[in-house]
């Protein structure tokens, strides 16, 4: 009961402080090279960024960056957008994320989370999971799970943000 | 407990009423809902349960404002769905936090998640869906001294369900970027990371018979190297010698663990080798502990993880005891307008991975405690697993796109699933699937698994063959809509025979940003479910799902 009462009384004081846009969390990632990278660091010049949490073995995410990929010249010639994927492979899959990337094609910005500590940061619970920063880095919209054709919507999101 | 939380709370209040700056801080949040159902069903040995329905469920919330941030997590399981431990049954805060970051000296007290290199000795994480959280609670520190060097140390005891374990442990481990620190190596083609780790458990001897250990130490040491398109990755592990399982006189045996991986790549091929071996690696913050309990380490199954339902049918998981294994993989893009591409490209995968035991049998179980098992064995050594594996992904057209697989596999269900039967199981398993988009953000997507396995006399048939066909219609951004049937033929084990049977699943599920509703009914089978190679046995089941999950 006790401890009850004093994370109610840490919600309230939380909520006292309760702002409309949240930052990106400063959060150590590895680089596909095992070099440490802060978060701190992403940068885009004031134009959009989107972060997708995925994994090696994670279907849908890879169906979504797949599918992203597609348009994703497009889309940066119209709205100068960067798509950063951080993989939450653990050490089982992280020497995979490398090859599988290259393969792939993918010619997004990719970094590692292998204990979650990013993933843990942001509030993500199960991949993927996908977010949009503004100018300023700070997080305009997300959603969770991917499904054929979300990509539009997301797309809008990042258009309204670079008019 | 109540110390720390006061803590946390003071620094609430400090930082909220003193802020130099005029920002607020950011909260963040987010919420799992998990219930099931259960009812009787003979034809599957699904039982139903006193409650009537059970319940997971938790909610992380953090607050952060520059540099300092602090968390909780409240957790309930009312009572906990099954395949879980019934331990976790109850309310609780088992995770709160304060961190905070002075001039490049990053402080956490109270529950932390580290991990050191790849995790051979020092490794806490969680994973809820398979009711894993071994957090620790304590102090940590990290300092990057100079530039390219970094150093994390710890003191902290680790949870077991709603308490901490018995032991203290202590961990240190430091990371030097050469490249980094040494100023002539800075534009050198090739990058060097050379790392070591260290960590000590403290437990009671209170054995009347034996004098055990009170401090039982590990180390690893580590390097990746990298030069253009090639990765070089390896860690050695050293374990001391740590009396496990039941305490005798003769399983004193010192662990050690080697693991190395290879990689190439280049745009549209990537090509990935790796090995490992593992002797007496078990290592828990708790002496002679069991089970998924107070695990320190975390040694990865070597061998593809695999998503589909039926490839995913006889997953492996690593023996941390004694094994030794292989991996390779190559992924390969055919180019757009080639003659195997076609007009969109085609993606195509093969991976190969061997386990086998280890010569002389793992350190731990041998009598002789100078026992040195022979480094690199596979031939005539026992095998616990291997797979064979293809994957195809094609885009046919603007609406249709493919995807192919193709396993075989051979499975070791004594030495995985802890069971006498003295035969492997070799199953082959075909799927495919088709994705058909309609018209934009409907799509229509059917799958098509058959699982059969090897009746000859040499393997063992297990339940026999499996079909399932899957059929999903999703309405981008809210609705999706599935249709799953998993059918058994019947068969016979231990001189009980089962029916054929249909596991019939109906579910759909709503999303609008980041909430997510999913209800489904039907039939699950019994089998065991993996995340990252460590499994938990689900029990078979008939009932109605609800998962809720949100994050702000």
């Amino acid at each position: 009961m006790k401890k009850l009462l004093i994370f109610t009384a840490f919600l309230s004081f939380s909520l006292l402080s309760f702002s409309q846009n949240r930052t990106l969390p400063k959060v150590d990632l590895k680089t596909l090279d095992n070099n440490t990278f802060n978060t701190s660091d992403f940068d885009n010049d004031g134009k959009p960024i989107v972060i997708s949490f995925w994994a090696t073995w994670c279907k849908p995410c890879i169906k979504e960056l797949n599918n992203i990929a597609e348009v994703y010249e497009d889309w940066q010639d119209e709205t100068g957008v960067k798509v950063i994927a951080i993989s939450i492979d653990d050490a089982r899959n992280m020497s995979k994320v490398k090859p599988k990337v290259n393969a792939l094609l993918w010619d997004y910005e990719v970094y590692c989370d292998p204990n979650g500590d990013l993933k843990r940061a942001m509030g993500v619970g199960s991949v993927p999971h996908t977010f949009l920063l503004n100018e300023n880095k700070e997080i305009v919209y997300q959603h969770t799970g991917y499904k054929d054709g979300d990509e539009y919507d997301l797309f809008k999101k990042i258009e309204a943000l670079s008019k | 407990m109540k110390r720390l939380t006061i803590i946390i709370t003071c620094n609430f209040i400090s930082f909220i009423t003193w802020a130099q700056d005029n920002s607020n801080g950011t909260i963040q949040g987010d919420f799992n809902l998990s219930t099931q159902s259960y009812y009787e069903d003979p034809a599957i040995n699904a039982e139903k349960v006193d409650e009537f329905m059970l319940m997971n469920a938790y909610s992380n919330i953090r607050y952060n404002k520059g540099n300092f941030t602090a968390g909780v997590r409240f957790e309930s399981y009312l009572n906990v769905l099954r395949g879980f431990e019934s331990n976790f049954n109850g309310n609780g805060i088992p995770y709160r936090f304060a961190q905070y970051n002075v001039n490049g000296l990053d402080i956490t007290v109270g529950n932390f998640y580290e991990q050191f290199g790849n995790g051979l000795i020092f490794r806490s994480y969680e994973e809820k869906t398979l009711g894993i959280d071994n957090v620790m609670d304590g102090v940590r520190l990290k300092y990057s001294p100079l530039k390219g060097l970094s150093l994390k140390g710890f003191v902290a005891t680790q949870r077991l369900f709603w308490e901490q374990g018995p032991g203290i442990i202590r961990g240190f481990d430091t990371d030097l970027n050469l490249n980094e620190a040494i100023s002539s190596l800075e534009s050198s083609k090739t990058n060097a990371i050379i790392g070591g780790s260290f960590v000590s458990r403290f437990q009671d001897d209170n054995n009347p018979v034996f004098n055990l250990p009170e401090n039982v130490a590990a180390y690893a040491i580590r390097s990746t190297v990298n030069r253009g398109k090639i990765s070089f990755n390896s860690e050695y592990a050293y374990k001391y010698n740590d009396p496990a399982g039941g305490i005798t006189y003769n399983n004193f045996a010192p662990g050690s663990a080697l693991m190395t991986n290879l990689s190439y790549s280049q745009r549209g091929l990537g090509i990935m080798l790796e090995a490992h071996r593992v002797d007496n690696m078990d290592y828990r913050s708790k002496r002679g502990g069991t089970g998924k309990e107070l695990t320190l380490n975390y040694i990865p199954a070597i061998s593809k993880q695999h998503a589909y339902t039926l490839a995913a049918f006889y997953p492996f998981a690593t023996q941390p005891l004694g094994e030794l294994g292989f991996q390779g993989e190559i992924n390969y893009t055919f180019k757009k307008n080639s003659k195997l591409g076609g007009k969109y490209g085609t993606q195509v995968a093969v991976n190969y991975s061997r386990i086998n035991g280890l010569n002389g049998g793992p350190s731990e179980l041998t009598l002789n405690r100078d026992h040195t098992p022979m480094f690199f064995s596979v031939i005539n050594e026992e095998l616990y697993f291997r797979d064979l594996n293809f994957d195809l992904k094609k885009k046919i057209s603007k609406k249709v796109k493919v995807m192919l697989n193709y396993l075989d596999v051979i499975y070791n269900k004594d030495v995985i699933e802890g069971k006498i039967i003295g035969k492997n199981v070799h199953a082959r398993i075909g799927i495919a699937e088709v994705n058909y988009k309609i018209k934009p953000k409907h799509t229509l997507r059917s799958e098509f698994q058959y699982l059969s396995v090897d009746k000859s006399e040499e393997y063992y048939k297990d339940q026999g063959d499996w079909v399932m066909g899957l059929v999903e219609y999703t309405f981008s951004p809210h609705w999706f809509f599935a249709f799953v049937d998993q059918y058994n033929g019947g068969y016979t084990s231990e001189g009980k025979t089962y029916e054929a049977v249909h596991y019939l699943n109906i579910s759909c599920g709503y999303s609008k940003g980041t909430n997510r509703f999913e209800l489904g009914y039907g039939k699950v089978r019994e089998g065991i479910f993996c995340v990252g190679g460590v499994c938990r046995n689900v029990p078979s089941s008939n009932g109605f799902t609800l998962n809720i999950t949100s994050s702000f």
